[in-house]
């Protein structure tokens, strides 16, 4: 603009076709043109799947679904009340262990002393651990529980998911406490306050928000998976009895049922995935509910 | 009030002689940042209800040494000192010496206000509640007093329970005064409690300091020079890691008794 800014008043913000404004409009317009093209092109896949999802999971949708057990092969009607059960067991039971284990790891990590060995070490484990495949937690909790309790159950796939989501819970809260204004710490520790009282009463209530944002990430992640559930809690035609026994989840029902030559069976699984999709964003919104920030 | 103080700066201030019963001893004191060394062996007598004011160029150490009082500097990795500071004639350093103690009996007001997230009344009565204080009589009583003695009663009495974050930000730094007194310390100390603050707070809270030495003995850092004379009876000019002059804030702001101190007053550096 600044060389064919001067050639006349008339022409002052105006392209006059000389020199390069025309080209450089006409550049800026194309690669926001893409840009946006892009960005809608990323929404595609997502849309697609959730409009399959619907389209193919509505039909069954019904009470039922949500209060019977699975039709022998072959059979129809029935629903899948004990895996939706099942998997609210086996995500309950990763996050007992997870949650605590990963929030007190980040408040080492970044109150306690956030310059030593140990937290480097922690630290290190946990992005290393983030990018482990989901089926390797499988095989870890079948060695070390299963084998050990010589039995599938719900407290094995309960463990196998909390190894998985463990490192993604710890990371994030770690990164919620470091988004804590240090001014907080400082005014707490002024007025003589002890570090635990520091992080308990002002730093933890501070960041649950944005812990509580990695926690349902992983709750998401955990609902979701099937290789880690698959070998550990495998599955069951029944209502859950106690958590020693093997459990029926959604992800290994859509999984197996998918697979079956009966046509009830393969809607069951498309039903069963729009439950899954529709807990987790359920339990996202509420948790945003929830944890939103008071004072603001 | 305060514009009058002004226009007579030197008016509100009375003589006093340091070495006069002495309450903040600091001696020998040295302050090392992991190598560096940020306070070269600082000797100094605070004197107990008056206003102190520490001045200096930016880096000179006042904010170093304040921090010191509470030993709020340990907070940071690998920093040591050598030297004592002795407050009422004990050691901070002393084995006996609970730091949550010392805090509580040392308020302090920062640079930027840092109210809790929290309400108005939750930010006071913080320093009671870790205390185990839930009576609440007892708070209502605190919150009442401490927002008096900071003058923001009047603005705030009808939203205690609303969130501080709501307050302009000459009312946070005054609640953030109101919190360091809830506790009911002797010293108070402040580290350029008003640079983040328009003239009219600015003047607010200059008052306010002036009204609080009845009761607290003040050490404010400020950059401030009008500030440092309107407020104080005696002014420690700090330059390079050393304590430079310290005298009656009269004496350093009319007839200094070195160059150092004449050309930064003067605004010839610094
Ligand atoms: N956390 C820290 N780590 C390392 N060095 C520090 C730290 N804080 C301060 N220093 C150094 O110590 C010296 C004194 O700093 P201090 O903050 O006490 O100065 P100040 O007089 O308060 O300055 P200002 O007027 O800018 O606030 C400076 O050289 C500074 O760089
Ligand atoms: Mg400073």
């Amino acid at each position: 603009m600044t060389s064919t800014a001067t050639h006349s008043d008339k022409n002052f913000f105006s392209a006059d076709g000389k020199g390069t404004s025309v080209f450089r409009l006409f550049r800026n317009r194309f690669l926001t043109g893409l840009c946006v093209a892009l960005s809608l092109l990323t929404l595609v896949p997502l849309f697609s799947i959730v409009i399959l999802v619907i389209q193919n999971g509505c039909p069954l949708l019904s009470a039922n679904l949500f209060t019977q057990l699975p039709p022998a092969p072959g059979m129809d009607g029935g629903g899948f009340g004990n895996a939706i059960l099942g998997t609210l067991v086996m995500v309950g039971i990763s996050l007992v262990f997870s949650v605590p284990l990963g929030i007190l790891a980040a408040i080492f990590v970044n109150e306690y002393a956030p310059v030593s060995w140990l937290a480097s070490a922690v630290r290190f484990v946990a992005k290393l651990l983030t990018g482990i495949p989901s089926i390797i937690c499988g095989v870890f909790a079948f060695a070390a529980v299963v084998m050990t309790t010589h039995k599938f159950s719900a407290l094995a796939g309960g463990i196998a998911l909390a190894i998985l989501i463990l490192p993604t819970i710890l990371l994030t809260a770690e990164q919620a406490l470091l988004g804590v204004p240090y001014a907080f710490r400082e005014a707490s520790f002024g007025v003589g306050a002890t570090p635990f009282q520091t992080i308990w009463r002002i730093v933890l209530p501070e960041a649950m928000p944005a812990i509580m944002t990695g926690v349902m990430l992983a709750v998401a992640r955990a609902a979701g998976e099937t290789a880690p559930v698959l070998f550990t809690a495998l599955f069951s035609q029944n209502w859950i009895k106690g958590i020693m026994e093997p459990t029926a989840s959604l992800s290994v029902l859509i999984y197996n049922f998918a697979s079956l030559p009966y046509a009830y069976h393969i809607k069951l699984a498309w039903s069963a995935s729009l439950v899954l999709v529709a807990l987790v964003t359920l339990s996202n919104i509420l948790a945003q509910v929830i944890f939103a920030p008071k004072h603001r | 009030m305060t514009t009058e103080a002004s226009q007579h700066p030197l008016e509100l201030t009375n003589d006093f002689a340091p070495g006069e019963s002495n309450f903040i001893k600091v001696d020998n004191f040295k302050f090392f940042y992991g190598k560096k060394e940020a306070l070269h062996g600082i000797n100094l007598e605070i004197p107990s209800r008056k206003v102190t004011a520490f001045i200096g160029p930016s880096g000179c150490g006042k904010s170093t040494l304040l921090r010191n009082f509470n030993r709020m500097n340990e907070l940071i990795p690998g920093v040591h000192h050598e030297g004592d500071i002795t407050i009422h004639g004990t050691s901070i350093y002393d084995p006996s010496v609970e730091i949550i103690a010392l805090r509580r009996r040392i308020g302090m007001v920062f640079q930027k206000s840092n109210p809790f997230p929290m309400s108005i009344f939750e930010n006071i009565v913080y320093p009671l509640r870790i205390a185990g204080q839930n009576t609440r009589s007892v708070l209502e009583e605190t919150v009442e007093r401490c927002l008096r003695s900071a003058a923001l009663w009047d603005e705030v009495k009808d939203r205690l329970h609303d969130s501080a974050l709501g307050l302009s930000g000459g009312q946070m730094q005054r609640l953030c005064i109101a919190r360091a007194v809830a506790s009911r310390p002797e010293i108070l100390l402040m580290d350029e409690p008003c640079s983040a603050l328009d003239p009219i707070a600015t003047a607010k809270v200059e008052e306010l300091i002036i009204e609080l030495k009845k009761d607290f003995t003040i050490v404010i850092v400020t950059h401030n020079m009008q500030q440092a004379s309107r407020v104080s009876e005696l002014t420690a000019f700090f330059y390079l890691g050393n304590l430079v002059e310290f005298d009656n804030t009269r004496k350093i702001f009319t007839n200094p008794s070195m160059k150092q101190t004449e050309e930064y007053i003067t605004g010839r550096f610094g």
